[in-house]
This record gives C-alpha cells, sequence and structure tokens, in this order.
C-alpha cells in the first residue's frame, strides 16, 4: 500500500527528529501558518458572535452524535429518492473495494479526484492503482504532492511545506511547462492547462465532502478553486466519499457551519465556491451518484464519552495553524493523513489505541491549549490528549517510567517522604553540578540537558526557610535574617555585580 | 486576610526564593500567611504524563492539606490550571463522586499570585522597585487556562524604576510542557529556540513569568547559550524595594 493512511510508521519523536531537520521545511511552515495566524485572528474579530456561534456549532454537532444512527439513516433514505445510491463501508478495504468496484464498471482508466482527505485516509489512490486505474488529483496542492509523490503535511493546505521556487522545478519536469517563473499566476496556469483537459476527458470522478444534509440527501463541499465545481459536474459518475460524522440534520444547520468553516480554515469571510448536489438529475450532471459512508473506527470513537467530542471536528485546520509543535516538526512527523493537534486525538483513536506509534502521537503537544482556543466548535483538544495518554499508559503498567511515576507519587503523598527526597536529591546531585548548574543529566532525562542546563536543587528548601523564619512578633518590618542562599540580603546579583 | 500559601514541589525544592518573596510581598500589603507544611505536589507532572491514578493520590492530599483553607495562593499559573482546570477532570474520570464535590468547593478559592493581587484584591501597584529592562511571558496556563489576562502587566507596569520590553510571539509556548520536554526534546528545542531568540531580540536584562516551569525552560536555553540574559519569577520582582532588592 502506499504512504498516507493514517498509520504511522514511526513514533512521533523518531519522525520529528527527521522533520525538524529541514530548515525549508521548517522556514515555509514557519512563514505560512504565521501568516495564516493573523489573518485568522482578524477574519473572527469581524464577528462580534464568534463566540455564540462556536458554542451552537460544538451543541449542533454533539446532537448529531448523539443521534448519529437516524440521521444517517435519514440521509440513507432521502439520497435514494433523489436517485442515488448510498454504500456502508465499515473500513479502508472495503471503502476502496466499493469505489474501485464502481469505477472499474464503467470502464475507467483514470478518476479525477477533489477535496480527498478521506480518500487519503483509506489509501484510495493506491487501492486504484492495484486495479490499474491512475487517481488524478485536482486541488492545486494535492496535484503537488502527487506529482512530487510527497505526502499532504496539513489538512487543508497539503503541501504548506513546499515554496514557490521549489513548485516551478517540480512543474517544469512532470508537466513539461518549460520557461515558468515562479509567480503564482504562472504556477496556477500551468496547473490549470494540465487539469482542463482531464476534466474535459474523465469520466468518473471522487469527492470528499464537508457535509451532507440528511433531510434532503444534499451533499456539500466548500472550495477556493473551482475545481471542485469541475469534478461535481462535468464526469458521467460521481462517488463521494464521507466521514459518518459529516451529517447534518437540516439545511438549517448548514449556516452555522459555513460561517464557522471559512474563517477558521482559510480565514475568508466566505470561501470562493460552496457547491452542493442532491442525488441526479436528468439531462444535467453526472447520471449516476454513489454516496460512500465511512467508518473506519468512528463508531467506537462515538462510544467513548470523552474521545466522541473528536468526531465534532469540520477539518477547518485551525488547530494546526496556532500549534506550536506542529509549526515545528511539521505535519509529516504525525504520520497520518489528519496532522496536528486534531491528528494527535483522532489517528490513535481511529486504530483503537492499539498501534504503537500513534499511540506516541497523544504526547506530541507541549498542552499550550492554543488549539482548544482556535477550533471552532470547541474540541477540549487538551483535555482527550489527557484522556488518550491515561488509557495508553494504563496498559504498561512495569514500565520503568510508570515505577518511576510510582515512587514520586508514593513520595509525594507525604511531607516527610517529600522533604527526605528533595535531601536526597541535593546530596546526590553533586557530581552533576557545575558552576551553579547542571549541564548534563542521566538516563531517561538526559533529553532535557541535549540542550538546556538545569538549577540544582536549592541550597535551603523553601519549607527550611519557613521553619527557621523567626516567629511574627520577633520579626522586624524586612522579615527574617537570611535568604534560601544562606546569604545575608544584599542588593546584589547572584554573580556579585552590584544592582 | 488569612492566605494559605500553596509553594508547589518545584519553587519548594528548586525556587525557594520566589516563595520567600511572595510571602514577603503578601505580609508586605498587610496579609497573614500561612504555610501548612503538609503540602506536597498538585500531581500535575502525573497527570498531564498519563498516570492518573497516581496523581490521583496527590488530589486527594492537596484537598485534604487545604479544605479548610479560606484562600489558597500559588506563585505558579500551571500548578493552579491544575487545580482549577484538571482537579475535576481527575475526579470524573475516576468516578469519585465525593472527591469531584470537595474538589468543585475548593478549586474556586486556588488562585494565581498576579490574578489574587490584580482580581481578587484589586492591588496593582504593590509598591515594588526593580530598576531594569524586562520582558515579560505570558504562560500558556495562566493564558489560557486561568486567563489572568494582563493582570501581570499590570503590576509590572507600576514597579518603578522598571523598563517594560515587549516580547515577541508573546502567547507562543516556550516548549517545556513537563514532561514534553524530555519525551520529544528535539521538537520542545526548537520551540525553545524561537522563545530564546524573542527574549534575546527584546534587549531586556532579564525575562520574567509567573511560573518556574516555563522559567526554568527559558533560563536553562539562555545559560546554555551564556546569553547575559537571566530568568526572574514575577513574586521576585514584585517583592522588590529599594530597601531590599530581591531578584
Amino acid at each position: 500500500m502506499s504512504a498516507g493512511g493514517i498509520v504511522p510508521r514511526q513514533s512521533f519523536q523518531e519522525a520529528a527528529r527527521v522533520t525538524l531537520a529541514n530548515a525549508q521545511m521548517r522556514r515555509n511552515l514557519g512563514h505560512a501558518t504565521t501568516t495564516i495566524r493573523e489573518k485568522r485572528l482578524r477574519a473572527v474579530s469581524e464577528l462580534p458572535n464568534w463566540e455564540e456561534l462556536r458554542d451552537e456549532g460544538a451543541a449542533l454537532k454533539d446532537h448529531v452524535l448523539a443521534n448519529l444512527g437516524d440521521y444517517l439513516l435519514d440521509l440513507e433514505a432521502s439520497v435514494k429518492r433523489r436517485g442515488g445510491q448510498v454504500h456502508w463501508a465499515r473500513d479502508a478495504a472495503e471503502a476502496r473495494g466499493i469505489i474501485a468496484d464502481i469505477a472499474a464498471s464503467h470502464g475507467a482508466r483514470e478518476v479525477i479526484k477533489v477535496k480527498s482527505i478521506t480518500t487519503d485516509e483509506i489509501e484510495l489512490n493506491a487501492g486504484l492503482a492495484e486495479r490499474g486505474i491512475h487517481a488524478i488529483e485536482t486541488d492545486l496542492a494535492e496535484l503537488i504532492v502527487q506529482l512530487a509523490e510527497d505526502r499532504p503535511s496539513h489538512i487543508l493546505v497539503p503541501a504548506i511545506h513546499r515554496n514557490r521556487a521549489e513548485i516551478r522545478e517540480l512543474f517544469r519536469r512532470k508537466l513539461g511547462a518549460e520557461g515558468l517563473t515562479d509567480e503564482p499566476k504562472q504556477l496556477a496556469e500551468a496547473a490549470r492547462l494540465y487539469l482542463r483537459e482531464k476534466f474535459l476527458t474523465t469520466k468518473v470522478a471522487v469527492s470528499g465532502a464537508n457535509f451532507a444534509v440528511a433531510e434532503s440527501g444534499t451533499v456539500c463541499i466548500v472550495e477556493s478553486e473551482g475545481n471542485g465545481r469541475m469534478c461535481l459536474t462535468m464526469p458521467e459518475v460521481l462517488i463521494s466519499v464521507m466521514g459518518l460524522e459529516k451529517v447534518l440534520p437540516t439545511w438549517q444547520d448548514m449556516a452555522v457551519f459555513l460561517r464557522l468553516l471559512p474563517r477558521s480554515s482559510t480565514a475568508e469571510r466566505m470561501n470562493p465556491y460552496t457547491s452542493f448536489w442532491s442525488g441526479v438529475t436528468p439531462g444535467d450532471g453526472p447520471r449516476e451518484f454513489h454516496l460512500v459512508l465511512l467508518d473506519n473506527g468512528r463508531t467506537d470513537v462515538l462510544a467513548d464519552e470523552v474521545g466522541r467530542q473528536t468526531l465534532r471536528c469540520i477539518r477547518c485546520s485551525a488547530c494546526l495553524n496556532v500549534c506550536p509543535v506542529y509549526e515545528r516538526a511539521g505535519g509529516h512527523a504525525y504520520g497520518s493523513v489528519y496532522p496536528g493537534p486534531i491528528g494527535a486525538i483522532l489517528t490513535p483513536q481511529l486504530l483503537h489505541l492499539e498501534d504503537k506509534n500513534a499511540n506516541t502521537l497523544p504526547w506530541a503537544s507541549s498542552l499550550c491549549g492554543a488549539c482548544y482556543d482556535a477550533c471552532p466548535v470547541k474540541i477540549n483538544i487538551p483535555e482527550v490528549l489527557l484522556y488518550l495518554r491515561g488509557k495508553i499508559t494504563e496498559e504498561k503498567p512495569l514500565s520503568a517510567e510508570a515505577i518511576a511515576f510510582k515512587t514520586a507519587a508514593w513520595v509525594m503523598s507525604e511531607p516527610h517522604r517529600f522533604e527526605g527526597a528533595i535531601k536526597l536529591a541535593r546530596m546526590g546531585q553533586g557530581p552533576l553540578v557545575r558552576n551553579g548548574a547542571i549541564h548534563a543529566l542521566p538516563g531517561m532525562l538526559g533529553g532535557w540537558t541535549e540542550s538546556r542546563d538545569l538549577p540544582p536543587i536549592a541550597a535551603q528548601s523553601f519549607r527550611e526557610w519557613w521553619r527557621k523564619r523567626p516567629a511574627p512578633e520577633m520579626r522586624g518590618t524586612d522579615g527574617d535574617a537570611q535568604t534560601s542562599e544562606g546569604e545575608p540580603i544584599a542588593p546584589q546579583r547572584e554573580d556579585g555585580v552590584p544592582l | 486576610m488569612t492566605i494559605d500559601l500553596f509553594i508547589t514541589c518545584l519553587n519548594d525544592a528548586m525556587f525557594p526564593r520566589t516563595g520567600e518573596a511572595t510571602v514577603k510581598l503578601l505580609e508586605r500589603l498587610g496579609h497573614e500567611v500561612r504555610f501548612n507544611e503538609a503540602q506536597t505536589c498538585c500531581g500535575q507532572m502525573h497527570f498531564n504524563s498519563g498516570y492518573q491514578e497516581d496523581a490521583l493520590r496527590l488530589v486527594r492530599h492537596f484537598v485534604e492539606t487545604f479544605r479548610d483553607a479560606e484562600v489558597v495562593v500559588a506563585p505558579s499559573g500551571s500548578c493552579v490550571g491544575m487545580v482549577r482546570d484538571l482537579y475535576p477532570r481527575a475526579a470524573e474520570w475516576a468516578g469519585d463522586e465525593e472527591l469531584l464535590a470537595e474538589v468543585n468547593a475548593l478549586a474556586p478559592r486556588v488562585f494565581e499570585l498576579s490574578e489574587f493581587l490584580v482580581r481578587h484584591l484589586g492591588v496593582e501597584d504593590v509598591g515594588a522597585y526593580y530598576p531594569h529592562r524586562v520582558t515579560y511571558h505570558q504562560t500558556c496556563h495562566a493564558m489560557r487556562i486561568l486567563r489572568v489576562g494582563d493582570a501581570p502587566l499590570r503590576l509590572l507596569r507600576n514597579v518603578r524604576g522598571l523598563k517594560l520590553a515587549e516580547l515577541p510571539a508573546v502567547e507562543q509556548c516556550c516548549g517545556f510542557g513537563g514532561t514534553f520536554s524530555v519525551k520529544n526534546p528535539e521538537t520542545s528545542t526548537a520551540m525553545l529556540a524561537d522563545k530564546v531568540q524573542s527574549v534575546l531580540s527584546t534587549r531586556a536584562e532579564a525575562c520574567t513569568a509567573g511560573d518556574n516551569s516555563c522559567l526554568m525552560h527559558i533560563g536553562g536555553g539562555l545559560s546554555r547559550l551564556q546569553a547575559g540574559t537571566r530568568t526572574v519569577h514575577l513574586a521576585e520582582i514584585l517583592a522588590s524595594t529599594e530597601a531590599e532588592v530581591f531578584a
């Protein structure tokens, strides 16, 4: 199977070691996320009721998740009523099989694709290739990733790690576009010429879906380039794949999300193209419409009371753009088509906390909380991260780390044990302290001192100082006599330089 | 007012002067300060690392220690964030209703130092003197969990002699994240490198914050670079006067 999918090949730490060393990518990513972060803040601040809108979005999604079965059955009935066909896929392999069968039954050698993160989740391109069918990405960034034989590194901007000069080179090599400069207009034109021919000649299209309305059987995608509209209207057969959680009860609900999504994702008031399609219409658009409803672990996420909120996600990528870890390590470090904070909670849950690499993802966070603040549907990502850490750690009761933490909890649950441990550490640290700091720690803690010094345990702990304080009635206005360093307080810095 | 101090395990063992400064400051403002010696650690390190059962021992211990306090004040946004935001989660996930009720009763009385001074006491000028160029790092938990807002800045602006230098990208995490810095040292270091660069760009003599864990991280990076800029806890600046220089 091709690269991509949701199964990481390495732990986050191992993968990040590689991506962090890529200076070009770091620069590209830092520049792109900083720009979009600032733009998003501006776009969001224009709406006086943004917080209420977030609450509304979260509540609507929770309502859908609590009644998911009913709404999915409604959706199925509505789609059928409009002349479409509905397929239920338990997992990635089943979804790949369904789509490949439909494409093959029409004798397709090529299919065009739009909005395809869910198809990346199921590794559709590789599945189709096994059946001799070539998938052509039509989103500009997806096309770049495909031509470069690379992997997407961002939900919304899959080629965010590439800059214009790199893309120009790629188009020259792969599309034979000679004399190209790295002006965005020229690059887009080169892609347009290539894609236009594909739109006009390809019989089968595969799309993702941002939302689907249960009451009318309408599917929706939100995009910026117009390629979606081409894919949805030109081919004879349209196959749309969506995760189970994307269903909304009514058209009314769409209004909330069409306000939340563009501002959160591209920092636009409204995205350039919003397409809706319902079943088939004789004489207009595709003659066949198939909707594939994908589970692939989602119903298990749904069953978990704390983890469930993960399924509110509308894939806007706001959490990626504000995440300091994502900004440095890049999307590839997460090893899944779902990178960043949302990926750190979604990927391991979709894999049932059974994949040892995916299980390192909940630790790929400093818990700074920026993702929770940015999320338009208020997914408490830090909370879910901690919850998953707990569940994953439970499985390893006898690791060296677990024993260390258990010991520490035992020590710290009694003040005299804690104080004894401080004294012991103070004595034991002797050989490690040089010029007032620790420059190298042994064992598990060694990662810290690879780049940072550590102050030593103080000569006198706070509680020791507290005990030595004179009684209140003995104290003057300037309090006690000695500081924790055991030196009289004098107006000078620790290094002796007078202040 | 009688204030119970929560000095936090890190401050107790490694940064006792922050605790001393907190005592001085609160007493100077006319409050009675108590230190219950039964206190140890809030359990954040355990909880955040996935050792929730072990963390629960420390949650229970904290609740027992401070149950009768009128208010608890700590010079750490991170540890107060643990108490206010995550103690209820810890109790809920353990299915311990009794503990949850106790936590819900206690947590709203636990404050971070700067928010206590500004929001609770309504004090913005603590009479401090600190004649240095200082930059202020907004720590994540104080900013996003406790929402202390500009409380620390209000206090710093009223410190005589202090020149406040604005820190670029102030909302960005320093990359400490407790065990994150040990489990993902390379990513943590990349975040720290940017933070250190921001601090140095201000040409400040000292970088301050309301949390010694973040300062330990930033200070560890500055120290390794021999950068000549140091870190100092907000409490130590606020405790400093012309008569007694604390930090």
